[in-house]
C-alpha cells in the first residue's frame, strides 16, 4: 500500500497541519511516512501545499509529479493539481471559492462543503478536520483510532481538551462527502 | 530501538546534536535551515547537558567561535545555508589548516548570490573541492533522509575527531524542511574535562602546563610544505578508510543513475517507473562526497551501457563520475537549477532520451 497525497489551499486553512496529522496517523499504523511542504514566500497569504506519502514500504521520492489523491481547497490549487491526479485517483475539493469545478472524467471527484459546515458548527478552525474526515471516508488508509492517536501527537497537550471536537468534525466530514458525477 | 518521532530534517540536526553530547552550537539564522537553532533554543539544552547555544552576529563570527571551541578540544558545530556557508569559508580553511575537528551543516539553497531559498545542490564543488583558500579538504557527508540527518551528526563528529578535520553535512532545503519518521539516537553524555584531556590533550589547549599551539600560520615555507604533506597523507588515509556509498537495484542494471542527497530519492522513484517499462536502471549514491567513491563507481560503472548523473545544479558532480569511469562509458547529465527540484518523470525521460533510445 502506498498513498501519495497532495493537499493544497490558502495559507491558514490548516493544509500543513492536516498533512502532519495524516503523517502522524501513518506512524501510529506502523507505516513509513513523508511530509514535504512547499515553503517560502508563497506561504505568506498565498497558496500553501504539502505532499504526504504513507506507505508500507520504504518511501522513494518525497517529490512527486502525480498523486493518488489531491485535496484541493482553492482555485489556484485546482488549476495546478487537477491535471496531476493519477488516472483512477481521487480529487476531493471544497466548492467554496471554486469558480472552475474539475472536468476530468478518468478520476473520482468528491466534494465536501467544509467551509459551510465549519461555519455552522461555529468554529472555522476545525475546517481542516472536516476535510480530513471526508478524505478518510473515501481513502481509509489509516484507521480513525490511529488518526486520533496521531492527532494527540501532533497538537500540543494544552489543546488536548479539543480532541473530542476534532473527532466529531472528522465524523461529520465523513458523513457529508458528496460524489460528483 | 530508539525513540520514534515525526520530525523535520532541520529539527533532527538540533536534537541529534544534543544527544551526541555536543558542547557548543554557534549559528546565525538563514532559510531554509533556521529550524536548527530555533529547535535548540526551544529545547534549552544548556539546562539539560550544559551545551552552549549561541546566536552570533554573523556567520563569520559563528565559524570563528567554532574555531575557538574546537581549539579547546570541545565538540562544536555550526549550521547555515549556501550564502552563509560561503561567508564561513575563511574560517573553514583556518580550521583545516590548524587541523581542528568540527561539524558544519550546510542546508543548501539555490544560487549564485542570495539566490533563492528553495533546495539546491549547487554547493557540491564548493564543499568537495575547497571553498576556502589553500590545499585542503573537508569530509563531506550527504544525507538523503531525515533519518540520516540524525545518524550523520554523531558520525560527522566521530570522523572529525578521528582525523582532526572539519566534517560537513551537505544537505539541502528539501531534506531540511521535510518530515519523516526518525529513530533518534540514544543520549551520549558530554565529555568531561578529564576525558578531553585524555583524548585531545596532545594537541588542544587546556590551560595546563603542556604548551600546545593551535594555528594555521607558518611563515617558514619548508615547514609549511611539510604540513601540506602531512595533510595530504591524512586525506589519502581518509580516502582509503572512509568511503561510504549505497547501491540500489544495480545487480542486473544496464544503466546507472549517480545521485546524492534528495536527487537520489527522486532517482529511486524514476527507477520504479523505468523498471515497469522494462528499462534496467539502478542507482549509485555517493554518501561521502569527499572522499568520493571513485574506485567503487569505476568497478560498477564500467559494466554499464550508460550512466546519468542527476543533480540539482548545472553539472558539478558529473566530472567526478566521468573521471571515476575513466570516460570508458557514456556519461550524461540531467539537472535542474536555481531551486527547482527535478520530478521523477523528467529524470526518467532524460534517461530515455539521452541513453536508452540512442
Amino acid at each position: 500500500m502506498t498513498e501519495e497525497i497532495i493537499i493544497a489551499g490558502f495559507g491558514g486553512q490548516g493544509v500543513l497541519s492536516m498533512g502532519k496529522i495524516i503523517a502522524y496517523s501513518g506512524i501510529m499504523q506502523d507505516y513509513e511516512v513523508c511530509w514535504m511542504p512547499s515553503y517560502g514566500p508563497e506561504m505568506r497569504g498565498g497558496t500553501a501545499n504539502v505532499t504526504v506519502i504513507v506507505s508500507d514500504k520504504a518511501i522513494s521520492s518525497p517529490i512527486l509529479h502525480q498523486f493518488d489523491t489531491a485535496i484541493v481547497l482553492n482555485q489556484p490549487s485546482m488549476d495546478k493539481f487537477e491535471a496531476q491526479v493519477k488516472p483512477g485517483g481521487v480529487l476531493l475539493y471544497d466548492p467554496n471559492g471554486i469558480t472552475k469545478p474539475p472536468t476530468r472524467k478518468d478520476i473520482k471527484v468528491y466534494k465536501i462543503d467544509a467551509t459551510e459546515i465549519a461555519a455552522k458548527m461555529g468554529n472555522v478552525k476545525i475546517f481542516n478536520m472536516i476535510v480530513l474526515g471526508a478524505y478518510l471516508k473515501v481513502r481509509p488508509v489509516v484507521s480513525l483510532e490511529n488518526v486520533m492517536k496521531g492527532l494527540a501527537k501532533s497538537i500540543p497537550a494544552r489543546h488536548h481538551n479539543l480532541l473530542p471536537l476534532n473527532e466529531e468534525a472528522i465524523k461529520i466530514g465523513g458523513d457529508n462527502i458528496i460524489e460528483v458525477k | 530501538m530508539g525513540e520514534l518521532r515525526l520530525m523535520k530534517g532541520n529539527e533532527v540536526i538540533a536534537e541529534a546534536a544534543i544527544r551526541a553530547g555536543v558542547d557548543g552550537y554557534f549559528g546565525y539564522p538563514i532559510t531554509p535551515q533556521s529550524e536548527v537553532m530555533e529547535t535548540l533554543m526551544i529545547r534549552k539544552p544548556w539546562e539539560e547537558t550544559g551545551m552552549v547555544v549561541l546566536q552570533a552576529e554573523s556567520e563569520v563570527a559563528s565559524i570563528n567561535m567554532v574555531y575557538g571551541g574546537a581549539s579547546c578540544g570541545k565538540k562544536v558545530m555550526t549550521s547555515s545555508s549556501s550564502p552563509g556557508y560561503s561567508l564561513m569559508q575563511e574560517g573553514i580553511s583556518y580550521l583545516a589548516g590548524a587541523e581542528l575537528p568540527c561539524v558544519v551543516v550546510n542546508v543548501s539553497r539555490g544560487g549564485p548570490g542570495l539566490g533563492t531559498i528553495q533546495p539546491s545542490q549547487a554547493d557540491y564543488l564548493q564543499v568537495t573541492k575547497g571553498g576556502g583558500h589553500g590545499d585542503y579538504h573537508v569530509i563531506a557527508l550527504a544525507p538523503n533522509s531525515v533519518q540520516e540527518m540524525n545518524d550523520f551528526v554523531a558520525l560527522a563528529f566521530d570522523l572529525a575527531f578521528k582525523y582532526r578535520i572539519p566534517a560537513v553535512i551537505l544537505s539541502d532545503g528539501a531534506i531540511g524542511q521535510m518530515m519523516e519518521k526518525v529513530e533518534l539516537s540514544d543520549f551520549v553524555p558530554r565529555r568531561t574535562e578529564e576525558q578531553i584531556r585524555k583524548e585531545c590533550g596532545d594537541w588542544c589547549t587546556l590551560g595546563s602546563n603542556r604548551h600546545n599551539v593551535v594555528t594555521s600560520l607558518e611563515l617558514d615555507s619548508t615547514i609549511m610544505e611539510e604540513r601540506n604533506v602531512k595533510l595530504l597523507k591524512k586525506y589519502e588515509e581518509i580516502s582509503k578508510n572512509e568511503v561510504r556509498y549505497e547501491e540500489y537495484m544495480t545487480e542486473d542494471a544496464e544503466y546507472l543513475f549517480v545521485a546524492f542527497g534528495s536527487c537520489s530519492r527522486i532517482c529511486k522513484k524514476s527507477i520504479e517507473m523505468a523498471r515497469e517499462k522494462g528499462i534496467k536502471v539502478g542507482l549509485f549514491r555517493p554518501i561521502t562526497l569527499f572522499p568520493f567513491p571513485t574506485q567503487q563507481l569505476k568497478v560498477l560503472g564500467q559494466k554499464m551501457k550508460g550512466i546519468m548523473s542527476v543533480e540539482m545544479n548545472v553539472g558539478q558532480m558529473v566530472d567526478d563520475v566521468r573521471l571515476a569511469v575513466e570516460c570508458k562509458v557514456p556519461v550524461e547529465f540531467k539537472g535542474r537549477y536555481g531551486g527547482i527540484i527535478p520530478s521523477p518523470d523528467e529524470v526518467l525521460q532524460a534517461l530515455e532520451e539521452k541513453l536508452v533510445r540512442k
